[in-house]
């Protein structure tokens, strides 16, 4: 099999790094080699799969050893959950330097040095929105061929989801980059599950998985461990199972998105009730103000 | 001192006029706070003990001259020894500048490059309308038969990507969609020349090989590396090939654009490997480099492509020559013709000849990797003992290489290895513990001025002596070329230091 390389990117604490790790364990079980590149300056899209934080970053290691050409692959390369292969970007203390350039730093090591070569799976596990070029670099040609946006029925997720498809428009005709889909991570709001197939719609792409909500994910998050790991029988475990098997099935069927202007978007919310309109927002208001007069 | 116009002093004696020499003084008393003599003294002899080599030796924190130049020097380096090809910086204009004039002082010869001039908004917004814009002038100015974009830091950090900025940029009709279009990421802060050099090799290899499908020849591909003498041993290189009739391609030839002659007419471009032999070079048998740290991830390439590959390091006297063509014959299955025979026997007979001036003497090297490997082991060719071989761009590889190279003959035993140092720290070596001559680039001028061993100019860049780089300094002929600067140096010394006293001041030697 050529080399798949996957990314998930989505909105910060929607749920990314857990949906990430619980699917690439599952993937795993289904035979896959996995390399993790986790870029999050915070590192911590590999801490399920190894149980524990993994101190030794990249760029944690460059900067004590002076310089990223001093580094060994052996150095930043830890094994995790039935040998997951784990690798983080790391990057500066939050205020300072530039996190970004911290990304294609360690992307391109990871890659001279060989980490890519014996695995079947590279993915990507990329922080909040697509802020600046270092952020894009997993979405480059030859890097990920296909970007999971993991998001939930809120309004700052809609937001990020169609802010990361834009920058995927911006790389999808110039090299092989596609929209996977979309990973609805429930959050139990109104109609979150029609809301996400609307998305999809409106983007041009499959509603790849929705997750439901349960407990037992945040159990598994306190031992460190995925879900797959922790409890393999419950319930929660089959639904990323289905989730890696779709991905693993999503092979070379990912599209360009039609990510929508910000008044679509907000028509939508208003649609869908997340988001209320002007005079709608003033009428609520003048009722409040008479029932508090009264 | 007045002057007129029929004598005017040029800068070298008119400053030592006791007019200025008045205002010199002057200066330093009332403005500079100079301490006092004896002060300045005390520290000069502190900065030369062991105890401050110890703590120069023991710094973290900070480099001090080092003995390198950044990536896209070498990407500029590189493209401009192909046909037509124009350096595109892809970034700020100060770094274009600084390539062009670091590449121009060296070989007295203009530098053409243009630059996409990256200014604040374009930190902010990324460079995509810079490069869409700056590809159209540049292919409609300077009518190229190729483009090499390379990149400055500022492009760097905020993460532009390339590939994707020429495919808009073709789109938007800023130049013909089949332009050829190389490009390679050369971030300043990583790596040095060497880099640069391997990284737009690739490039433009990539640019013209990849979905060809090759057709295995008998031909062979010789890459020069990033060279300072690279004008002569390009023609070297060449006059190898044609003496032995082998099918051969020189990749990037810049024989003629450092080397133009003044006849009239500027030439942006001139010579160079042409774009129909870049092609071609993929069905070579094999690809040989001179220098294996400019040319790690291109090799790879070639192999990858199916090519037979090998490296050497800057071979320079016999045994690295030697080497070289026994690959090259045994590739081709062409013999080594009795011209290049007798090429070696005249460097023999002249390294005997010098034999007992070189003898025993001890040598300090800086340089490249590829550089100090070569030199060193032609020094101790020559009889010479290599003592401190600093290269600030070497790596953990080159540093046991160069440690089994002297563990190779009896006259390494003395040499000490000095992997990512910088001049400050050859300073401190040098004067703690001097060898008798110093061999590297002009910045060791300075070297020279506070230590006393005496530097020989051999490397990159030479900014203060002209045309070196018009004479070779690869295989047997270039040997004997730097064997003459070695020994013209040795002399010029001996001279300085008996002409007093006249003892063993000969007229023979």
């Amino acid at each position: 099999m050529a080399l798949r390389q996957i990314a998930f990117y989505g909105k910060g604490g929607i749920g990314k790094s857990t949906t990430s790790q619980n699917t690439l364990a599952a993937l795993v079980e289904m035979g896959q080699k996995i390399l993790i590149v986790g870029c999050d300056p915070k590192a911590d899209s590999t801490r399920l799969i190894l149980n524990t934080k993994l101190q030794d970053t990249v760029l944690a290691l460059a900067a004590a050893k002076g310089s990223v050409e001093d580094l060994e692959l052996d150095d930043v390369m830890k094994i995790g959950y039935k040998g997951i292969k784990c690798t983080e970007a790391g990057g500066p203390e939050p205020g300072v330097g530039c996190a970004g350039r911290g990304v294609i730093t360690a992307i391109n090591f990871l890659e001279e040095n060989g980490a890519y070569e014996d695995v079947d799976y590279v993915s990507y596990d990329v922080l909040g929105d697509v802020v600046c070029g270092g952020f894009a670099m997993p979405i480059r040609e030859n890097k990920a061929q296909e970007i999971y946006i993991v998001m939930s029925g809120e309004m700052m997720a809609l937001y990020a989801a169609n802010n990361i498809a834009k920058g995927i428009l911006k790389y999808a005709h110039s090299g092989g980059v596609r929209l996977g889909g979309l990973i609805c991570n429930e959050r139990q709001t109104d109609r979150e599950l029609e809301l996400a197939e609307a998305l999809a719609k409106r983007l041009g792409c499959k509603m790849i998985h929705f997750v439901p909500r349960d407990n037992i994910v945040q159990h598994a998050e306190l031992r460190r461990q995925t879900v797959i790991q922790y409890a393999p029988d419950c319930q929660q475990a089959d639904e990323y199972r289905q989730l890696a098997q779709k991905i693993h099935d999503n092979c070379g069927k990912g599209v360009i998105p039609t990510p929508i202007t910000m008044e679509e978007l907000e028509e939508m919310l208003l649609e869908f009730g997340i988001m209320k309109s002007d005079e709608q927002a003033l009428a609520e208001l003048e009722a409040k103000t008479k029932k508090g007069a009264a | 001192m007045p002057q007129n116009a029929l004598k005017i002093k040029d800068h070298i004696d008119l400053f030592n006029d006791p007019e200025y020499l008045e205002i010199f003084k002057r200066k330093r008393a009332e403005f500079e706070d100079m301490p006092s003599d004896d002060e300045v003294a005390k520290q000069a002899a502190y900065i030369n003990s062991v105890e401050y080599r110890e703590k120069n030796l023991a710094r973290e924190a900070l480099v001090i001259n080092p003995a390198k130049a950044c990536q896209p020097v070498g990407a500029a380096y590189c493209s401009a020894g192909f046909e037509g090809t124009l350096a595109f910086t892809h970034g700020s204009l100060g770094c274009a500048a600084y390539f062009r004039s670091h590449l121009s002082r060296h070989f007295k010869e203009p530098s053409a490059m243009v630059c996409s001039a990256m200014t604040e908004d374009a930190a902010v917004f990324g460079g995509l309308n810079n490069m869409i814009e700056g590809l159209a002038n540049a292919y409609a100015l300077y009518k190229p038969k190729m483009i090499a974009v390379h990149t400055s830091c500022m492009a760097e950090v905020i993460g532009d990507d390339l590939n994707s900025f020429i495919i808009q940029s073709r789109e938007k009709g800023s130049i013909p969609e089949d332009f050829p279009v190389a490009f390679a990421h050369t971030p300043s802060f990583v790596g040095s020349h060497v880099v640069g050099y391997d990284n737009m090799m690739k490039s433009i290899l990539s640019n013209f090989w990849e979905g060809k499908e090759r057709k295995p020849g008998k031909g062979v591909n010789i890459i020069g590396g990033f060279d300072g003498y690279g004008v002569a041993n390009a023609r070297e290189i060449k006059d190898i090939i044609a003496t032995m009739g082998i099918e051969g391609t020189l990749l990037s030839d810049v024989s003629d654009v450092y080397d133009t002659p003044a006849d009239g007419s500027y030439r942006m471009y001139d010579g160079g490997t042409s774009l129909a032999d870049t092609a071609k070079s993929l069905d070579a048998k094999a690809t040989l480099s001179l220098q294996e740290w400019c040319s790690d991830k291109t090799l790879d390439y070639a192999k990858s492509k199916g090519q037979e590959v090998a490296t050497f390091n800057y071979p320079i006297g016999l045994s690295g020559t030697d080497e070289f063509l026994m690959k090259l014959s045994q590739l081709t299955g062409k013999p080594i013709p009795e011209s290049i025979a007798r090429d070696r026997g005249r460097l023999v007979d002249a390294i005997e000849d010098s034999l007992a001036w070189i003898h025993g003497k001890s040598f300090s090297i800086f340089g490249d990797p590829d550089f100090v490997l070569g030199m060193t082991r032609f020094v101790m060719e020559l009889g010479g003992e290599p003592l401190h071989l600093l290269c600030t761009n070497g790596n953990a590889d080159w540093e046991t290489k160069m440690k089994e190279l002297l563990a190779s003959s009896p006259f390494g035993a003395m040499g000490q290895v000095w992997k990512g140092k910088d001049l400050w720290h050859m300073r401190s070596l040098l004067a703690t513990e001097p060898s008798d001559y110093l061999i590297g680039s002009s910045y060791g001028k300075y070297l020279e001025k506070d230590t006393g061993v005496p530097l020989i100019r051999i490397g990159f860049p030479i900014f203060d002596r002209h045309h070196h780089h018009r004479f070779p300094t690869l295989f047997y002929k270039g040997g004997l070329r730097v064997l003459v600067t070695i020994l013209d140096k040795i002399f010029d010394t001996i001279d300085e230091k008996t002409k007093v006293s006249g003892i063993s001041y000969d007229l023979t030697r």
